[in-house]
């Protein structure tokens, strides 16, 4: 989709970072430039930020116009609703259009939780810890005498930023103020207030699902996002939130049975949604409870059909809540799908093991490093339950709790 | 068209077999770089290509196949590609607007229990329009040996099509484009990791996928690695030609590393990348 958008907004995005060098291009074209998004460095897709700064880092710089994020729900759906919020905050920053849809609570209530923005944040903005690399002069105490060959690795980093700001931060314990909130364009869908009419169609998808599918489409034709519509007025992204899709208030049974009779339902949606957005300019963030759904093939077909997807995991109510290690996080974040748009390779991301944590005024998704465990009285019963991840930096004896007694 | 992988399946653009059809898996890798590369062979190979993108838009694959060095719009403009895009008609089937009904093709979207027929006619019809088969009437060029490539079967199960009407419609393309008109077919299909099968549903990409590799006659399927999840190799992928020669079935296999890059990928044997010699 993202080469569309290319070719209408390329010309406006050369010029938005040539504004940068204030080259300005002396052409008489009506040249517009979307706020709150800006070109990809790695191929020139238009991004927007998805509130949380090391999600956007996570995701390539952030999230392409024209696809789709997945979030697979955690367990009391506090963390993905807590990213749902920092999406649509975002775009009330940036000025963008809101479209909410949901089936449990109104999207008035999802709209008054907003996080408020820290708007003075600019100036007292500290940069990124940068690994000290081991040439610089202080570092002779430093120099390694029995382990040199790893003298020249950096010092793990284990925050995910980039260099350059994209996006904005929140105070989580201050709701977003009404006049900021109501001055951005807000469509809501709260599926109570469609009544279904059963038509006679042998389609699998639900009446729910298509009357959401009917209404994003509305949308984007009467607002006018779609990429094909005339340049004469300024352009704006559409974000698409829509909370907590293939749970039963939808009238899917998704999460009811392990055979669903619905069991298209949801897959057939998300394919007119990709083919909605690939046409138009507009990004959506979805979030399914997938820890209700037994099938995993159906999950892994959910998954694919989006662009984006990652998982959240909470330790809230899990024995992992009291294991030591964890301490310091709320959760783990699985990446489960990076796309590849408009070339052959994706950007994986370097680390597979990654933690969450939400401070005040920031989501923070870090790599789980451990550091090499040097005591001599370790405690190898907690290091048992890591069950494979984050073995970077753990001693070659952990995962076997049986050898308690074992000292080597 | 990676130059690595036409010297593992000995052919080129200038000589390949006909009659071919070939079958391109991932289990829970994307295996869709290799549909670019097919895309990108047979278009150079001058032959007549129908393609039904029925995952990604238009301007994906042509974006792609740009850095491969062939021009989709091009193709298109000559009548050497017929494009099907599955997500801008199908949008039009799934929201009818103004009474139209849409494209015919996808009429499958709407009730998945009528099969796929109507796409079937749509490939026949593609494959076998006048651009492709008398020599310049209205100065059109003639092309070679028609090809269809399909991307991918998987998201037609995901759509509610039964994995029986997708062999029916794999044999039934199989039929009339390898045997009838010596041409070649390339599917691809993405299969998840499934721990039983189902059973009393007839859904099941298992299934599909036994039946496909029984009727290709090569097939290669892409994986992670059994290691894990490495940055510098992507996973390997299992060559297995099934080719039928006079003194019976030959069947023969051959593992290979990849790595996917921008412009390309490369193919090499296990254990001879370049980031561990």
């Amino acid at each position: 989709m993202a080469a569309p958008v290319n070719s209408v907004v390329n010309s406006s995005a050369k010029c938005s970072s040539f504004n940068a060098t204030s080259f300005q291009k002396k052409t008489r074209s009506r040249l517009i430039s979307i706020p709150g998004t800006r070109p990809s460095v790695q191929n020139g897709q238009l991004l927007v930020s998805t509130g949380v700064t090391s999600l956007d880092y996570l995701l390539g710089g952030g999230l392409a116009v024209g696809t789709v994020l997945l979030i697979e729900e955690d367990r009391y759906d506090s963390y993905s609703r807590m990213i749902l919020k920092y999406f649509l905050a975002e775009g009330v920053v940036c000025r963008h259009e809101l479209f909410v849809a949901s089936a449990q609570h109104t999207p008035d209530d999802i709209l008054q939780e907003l996080p408020s923005p820290i708007l003075d944040d600019v100036a007292i903005h500290k940069p990124v810890e940068q690994p000290r690399l081991s040439h610089e002069p202080q570092d002779s105490l430093d120099a390694m005498k029995i382990a040199w060959r790893y003298q020249n690795l950096p010092k793990v980093q284990t925050a995910l930023a980039s260099s350059s700001r994209f996006g904005h931060y929140y105070d989580v314990s201050k709701m977003m103020e009404a006049e900021i909130r109501e001055a951005a364009k807000c469509h809501r869908f709260y599926l109570p207030e469609h009544p279904t009419q059963s038509s006679p169609t042998h389609s699998p998808m639900l009446e729910s699902y298509s009357a959401l599918l009917k209404s994003l489409r509305d949308v984007i034709q009467r607002e006018g996002f779609e990429v094909t519509a005339p340049m004469s007025k300024s352009r704006n992204i559409l974000r698409i939130g829509l909370h907590s899709l293939g749970s039963t208030l939808w009238g899917d049974d998704l999460c009811c049975h392990d055979n669903p009779r619905h069991g298209h339902a949801l897959t057939t949606f998300l394919y007119g949604l990709r083919a909605l957005l690939r046409s138009s300019l507009s990004v959506a963030v979805v979030t399914v409870p997938s820890h209700l759904i037994q099938n995993r093939a159906l999950m892994g077909r959910i998954t694919r059909l989006c662009d984006n997807a990652i998982a959240l995991e909470s330790f809230k109510g899990s024995e992992r809540e009291a294991n030591p290690l964890y301490k310091d996080y709320h959760g783990l974040l699985h990446v489960r799908q990076v796309p590849h748009l408009n070339c052959l390779a994706s950007q994986l991301p370097d680390h597979k093991d990654l933690a969450f944590k939400l401070k005040r005024k920031q989501f923070s998704i870090e790599r789980l490093h451990l550091p090499p465990d040097l005591s001599e009285t370790v405690s190898r019963v907690s290091r048992g339950e890591l069950a494979g991840t984050a073995m970077v930096g753990s001693a070659c004896g952990s995962g076997t709790s049986g050898n308690k007694h074992l000292d080597f | 068209m990676f130059t690595e992988l036409n010297s593992i399946l000995n052919t080129s653009p200038d000589s390949f077999t006909q009659g071919d059809f070939i079958l391109v898996s991932g289990r829970q890798s994307d295996a869709s770089f290799l549909i670019h590369h097919f895309l990108s062979f047979y278009l150079r190979a001058r032959c007549k290509v129908c393609f039904l993108g029925l995952v990604q838009s238009f301007s994906h694959y042509s974006a792609v196949c740009q850095r491969l060095g062939v021009s989709l719009a091009q193709a298109k403009e000559k009548r050497q590609l017929v494009f099907l895009e599955g997500l801008q008609e199908g949008l039009s089937v799934f929201i009818p607007q103004d009474d139209t009904t849409g494209n015919k093709a996808l009429s499958f979207l709407r009730d998945p229990m009528v099969g796929l027929q109507n796409l079937y006619e749509f490939v026949r019809s593609s494959v076998s329009s006048p651009g492709g088969g008398e020599e310049g009437s209205d100065g059109s060029e003639q092309w070679g040996p028609p090809v269809l490539l399909v991307d991918d079967l998987s998201v037609l199960l995901s759509l509610g099509v039964s994995a029986r009407a997708v062999l029916d419609f794999s044999h039934y393309c199989r039929a009339s484009l390898c045997s009838q008109l010596q041409g070649n077919v390339v599917m691809l299909l993405h299969c998840e990791e499934e721990e039983e099968e189902d059973d009393g549903d007839d859904e099941g990409s298992e299934r599909l996928l036994k039946g496909l590799i029984h009727q290709c006659c090569l097939a290669l399927h892409v994986q992670g690695l059994p290691t894990g999840y490495c940055r510098d190799i992507h996973g390997q992928v299992e060559v297995c030609w099934r080719r039928r020669q006079g003194d019976g079935q030959h069947t023969q296999n051959k593992v290979f590393q990849y790595k996917v890059h921008d412009k390309g990928a490369s193919f090499f044997a296990r254990g001879t990348s370049s980031a561990v010699l």
